[in-house]
């Protein structure tokens, strides 16, 4: 129980990771053991930055009660959910599509009344049983003339669940055909929740479709001295517009986000911008590199989450730029708003100093919220990833290592070749040379692990259980996951915050961002409501009775 | 505005749902294997649909929601996924240790055609089901019906099951509650019991989706039906089914497997249905009705007379699933409310006759839908507004647009507590409803009326 914990740092020096390790393997079925075994890492950084190897991204074991979700979630969901003004049609029976229905905070801002705005819509074709037996290609061209009947739109997604890639439906030929007969944008995808193991496949699914549909569609030169598209950043909880408040004021222009409070025609627009800027490696990693490939667009891994590193991005992407006026401007923005940064840094540190936290969720904030945390001088004791892939622990320098088994070669890998007219290197090879001569390192992600202290638990696709182990044996102070986590581990008295949809807070990146996260923190592990859980006759249970005026 | 491209003309749609008022069977499903004591709810496809599942239930009780998944990959939805719930099966046992696995199906399962039995079957053979542990399951294929089928089917699953029959009837009546919260559930074994009756009810949800904070995290609380009482069932007098649809699939399998009589009655939400409910327990009980439940009639019965000219002829839309839709809008007309339009995404054309039955005599034009959605209610709306709407969490957008009084009723609620703990049926859960139409309804009131005639007394 976090309320009568003394002394958290015993916690952690009391718990051997190997022996917690062969406890947790030891309660699963043999051939699980073994598989779990390679998921479950301590961890242990080289002088070099070399990191033991972790098994990430493989199948998880049925039964053994997992975070994770399906690859339409990671398609739907999360990419392409938060752009306002393309109508995402879910394909199949009702569920999927009411599932992913405003349930993931993304938050929005249209230029007026007049803008187009369906994030508050769900869309679906709801088949039934003769659909399923004939096919639902026609219900689903049907479905797409009365969206265009009724909404107009300038772009509609098709979603394909499961069962509809089973009964044959092709949603891309439906597609091309709605196209050609409404003269709108169309396109398929085919995120089949089975595809892949986890969300991290419909991720790929929506890179590609978004790649080789929208983006470049419109090569409209994009103003601006300094642009650049932010990929990989959802605006959960409003992270997006603090990221522009910052961006904006530096002078540096957002040509597109990927794909926070975003919409068709900034997509379509974006490979007109500069640089590209890349927050959640595992889930836009894909379309860097595609854009990078095809028009020529370097791309760099920032990160948003903590003070620290927003200053350290602003400086980074100045210095891509090499343009002293900007450079300065950003000193100056870091210095200024540093000042009340550190104010509530330092006030809550001196209340959350020593304290523990674990992480695990997503494919990238289990890494990047551990920076807000060693801000305030919390330690962060075990983390790991819902659904991501080696290079995200690793680092990219395992990237050639990594075996590709049969359920990651099922996701398409797009062939990309330089655009003959439009690529351009944005930077001379001379410029590129002088930059890395100063340090400066393009597609640099070295993931989670190098990152973290020797002696931490690593785990992938964690599961109920070893989540339940974790917190009796470390007795952490806040852990962060998702919804389905959050209300088992605070029946067991500790404050749990979810960091993918953030419960009901945000914004939690940029400068204003970090305060609001170490507030949030600081209110969660430090208040009193956790330390109601006996009653009066349960702390002392052996006093007799006696009466009040004795 | 929230919901800006929603338009006043009305187009026909055959194909294209916008703002479904239903979900998917499995959701329900799950819920109704999470009543059951000792059980594991599993779900035998993709993990996604799982996942999905579980975070919703949890965003509307605000509880831990365990169950498993099958983990289809794309060899599983090609071969059928046999391996896949063998393993589960084995994993489950071993490391949560349930005394019940539910599985229930989904659409890719269906489509694909796994045979649960006989895969549980090739799970006892191979000795993956310890003894006295039982697997058993609900064809939930989300293409059919919606949630509250789900529901249906799993709670006749635990018929199927469990029920047994040795021919001596035992004095205890079988009460199949329906599609409701927890608080429901209590508040109903707490009716059975002020008039001394002995009753199993299943499932049964309290004490498991609204527990309480101890500083310990059970996976399996203490809430729930045994597979003992399951087993009773059989030897029961009589089965009292709440809700056509989510009860009445049991209740008959329950009177064809173990001749068990049964009567299926409404929901108990308003005066009228619980009457029936609470007489209908006295019959077959052979009991009287104690003063304690008098009072508490008399007591919704006051707020009624106290209040009526606050309800009396004001317009009601309505959007939910169809048995809590009957009740409701019989217990709505009833008070003189006029409930004028009336969604559910269920499918089902008796629902549609039933409603257009019980607002025969409400003096106004009564539209219903089944198999409709919301977003043709709010084109209702646009058309002609109402005084006040009732349904899940997703009304919100339209009651902020439009500017209409709203109460949260039904499933999911997302953004507010209370629904786990107090309940709507009986006469306490019917004052409960009153009291958040009046709530609704005069804090409009309150807000709008001009300063002059701004009232201290209501
Ligand atoms: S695939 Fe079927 S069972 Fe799964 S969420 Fe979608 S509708 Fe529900
Ligand atoms: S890591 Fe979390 S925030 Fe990033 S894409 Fe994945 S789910 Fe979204």
């Amino acid at each position: 129980m976090a309320a009568s914990k003394i002394n958290s740092t015993t916690g952690i020096e009391s718990v051997d990771p190997g022996e917690l390790k062969a406890e947790l393997v030891a309660k699963y079925p043999t051939k699980v053991g073994r598989k779990r075994a390679k998921q479950i890492v301590i961890n242990s950084v080289e002088e070099c930055g070399e990191v033991p190897e972790i098994g990430a991204n493989s199948r998880t074991i049925p039964g053994i009660i997992t975070q994770r979700g399906c690859s339409y979630a990671g398609c739907k969901g999360v990419v392409l959910g938060p752009t306002r003004d393309i109508i995402n049609l879910t394909h199949g029976p009702i569920g999927c599509g009411f599932y992913s229905w405003l349930t993931r905070r993304n938050q929005t801002r249209t230029n007026g009344p007049g803008d187009a705005n369906f994030m508050t819509y769900c869309f679906s074709t709801d088949l039934q049983d003769e659909d399923i037996v004939f096919g639902g290609e026609k219900k689903l061209r049907k479905a797409i003339r009365e969206i265009y009947d009724n909404f107009k739109p300038k772009a509609i997604g098709i979603f394909a669940t499961c069962p509809v890639g089973l009964i044959g439906d092709d949603v891309h030929a439906v597609a091309r055909e709605m196209k050609e007969e409404l003269g709108i944008n169309i396109f398929g995808f085919s995120c089949e929740g089975y595809k892949g193991v986890s969300q991290s496949a419909g991720h790929h699914i929506a890179n590609n479709v978004l790649f080789s549909h929208v983006v470049g569609l419109d090569d409209t030169p994009s103003k601006g001295k300094f642009k650049i598209n932010l990929l990989g950043e959802y605006n959960i909880g409003g992270d997006a517009f603090e990221i522009e408040r910052i961006l904006d004021e530096a002078g540096i222009t957002v040509v597109s986000t990927f794909s926070g409070n975003s919409t068709y025609d900034k997509f379509a627009n974006s490979h007109t911008a500069d640089l590209n800027t890349v927050m959640c490696h595992r889930s836009i990693n894909y379309v860097a590199e595609m854009m990078e490939k095809k028009y020529g667009i370097p791309w760099i891994k920032v990160n948003f989450i903590g003070a620290a590193s927003t200053a350290k991005t602003l400086r980074k992407i100045a210095n891509y730029f090499e343009d002293e006026e900007l450079i300065e401007r950003v000193e100056k923005i870091i210095g200024e708003e540093m000042v009340e940064v550190e104010k509530v840094r330092l006030e809550v540190k001196s209340r959350c100093e020593g304290k523990l936290a674990m992480l695990f969720v997503g494919g990238s904030r289990a890494h990047h919220y551990q920076d807000l945390f060693a801000e305030i001088g919390m330690k962060t004791v075990a983390a790991g990833y819902e659904f991501a892939h080696r290079d995200d622990y690793e680092g990219r320098s395992v990237l050639p290592n990594i075996k590709v088994d049969a359920d990651s070669r099922n996701i398409e890998e797009l062939r990309v070749e330089p655009d003959a007219e439009r690529f351009s290197p944005r930077k001379s090879q001379e410029a590129l040379e002088r930059l890395k001569a100063k340090g400066f390192r393009f597609k640099d992600y070295d993931g989670m692990m190098p990152e973290m202290a020797s002696g931490t638990l690593i785990i992938d696709d964690i599961s109920q259980f070893e989540t339940e182990k974790l917190i009796e044996k470390y007795k952490p102070d806040i852990f962060c996951a998702g919804i389905k986590e959050k209300y088992a581990i605070q029946k067991k008295g500790i404050p749990m915050k979810q960091l993918h949809s953030y419960d009901s807070g945000g914004p939690y990146a940029g400068f204003k961002g970090a305060i609001n996260f170490w507030r949030e923190i600081d209110r969660m592990v430090n208040s009193k409501v956790w330390s109601y859980l006996k009653a009066p006759w349960q702390e002392s249970p052996e006093l007799t009775a006696t009466y009040a005026w004795e | 505005m929230l919901l800006r491209h929603t338009t006043k003309e009305i187009k026909e749609r055959q194909a294209l749902t916008v703002n479904p008022a239903k979900t998917c069977q499995p959701i329900g499903a799950m819920y109704a294997a999470l009543g059951i004591h000792n059980c594991l709810p599993h779900s035998h496809g993709s993990q996604g649909c799982c996942a999905y599942h579980r975070s919703t239930l949890t965003r509307h009780y605000k509880e831990p929601v365990m169950a498993g998944t099958s983990s289809f990959t794309e060899g599983a939805s090609v071969f059928g996924g046999q391996a896949n719930l063998l393993q589960a099966i084995d994993t489950i046992f071993t490391v949560y240790d349930p005394d019940v696995i539910a599985v229930h199906t989904t659409c890719l399962s269906e489509t694909i055609g796994d045979d649960i039995p006989q895969i549980a079957k090739k799970a006892e053979a191979e000795g993956k089901i310890p003894k006295g542990k039982y697997v058993i399951h609900a064809n939930t294929p989300s293409y059919v019906g919606s949630h509250v089928t789900g529901f249906a089917t799993m709670t006749r699953a635990m018929v199927d099951y469990f029920a047994e029959s040795n021919g001596h009837k035992i004095d205890q009546i079988n009460i199949i509650p329906g599609y409701v919260e927890p608080s429901d559930m209590e508040e109903i074994k707490r009716i059975v019991s002020e008039l001394g009756l002995r009753a199993v009810m299943f499932p049964d949800t309290s004490n498991v989706l609204n527990r309480p904070q101890t500083g310990r995290f059970d996976m399996f609380p203490k809430g729930g039906t045994t597979v003992e009482a399951l087993r009773s069932t059989g030897n029961s007098k009589a089965t009292i089914a709440l809700g056509r649809l989510a009860s009445g699939p049991a209740a008959r399998a329950l009177d064809a497997k173990c001749k068990v009589m049964c009567e299926i009655l409404d929901l108990p939400i308003g005066l009228a249905a619980t009457d029936a409910f609470v007489d209908t327990l006295r019959r077959l009980g052979g009991v009287n009705v104690p003063d304690s439940i008098n009072i508490e009639r008399g007591q919704m019965l006051d707020i009624i007379t106290d209040m009526h000219q606050y309800f009396y002829g004001k317009k009601v839309g309505l959007v939910g699933d169809p048995d809590q839709l009957i009740s409701l809008t019989e217990f709505l007309v009833s008070i003189d409310m006029w409930p004028i339009y009336v969604v559910t995404g269920t499918p089902g054309k008796k629902f549609e006759s039933k409603i257009v039955e019980i607002t025969r005599d409400v003096p106004h034009e009564v539209k219903v839908a089944a198999g409709g959605d919301m977003f043709l209610f709010h084109q209702w709306l646009k058309n002609e507004p109402v005084d006040l709407m009732m349904g899940n969490t997703y009304l919100k957008y339209i009651s902020r647009d439009e500017d209409i009084p709203f109460v949260r009723f039904g499933f999911p609620i997302l953004d507010r507590v209370g629904h786990s703990y107090f309940p709507t049926v009986g006469y306490r859960g019917g004052m409960r409803v009153l009291e958040k139409i009046l709530d609704a309804l005069l804090d409009k009131k309150d807000r709008e009326s001009p300063e002059e005639s701004f009232e201290l007394v209501l």
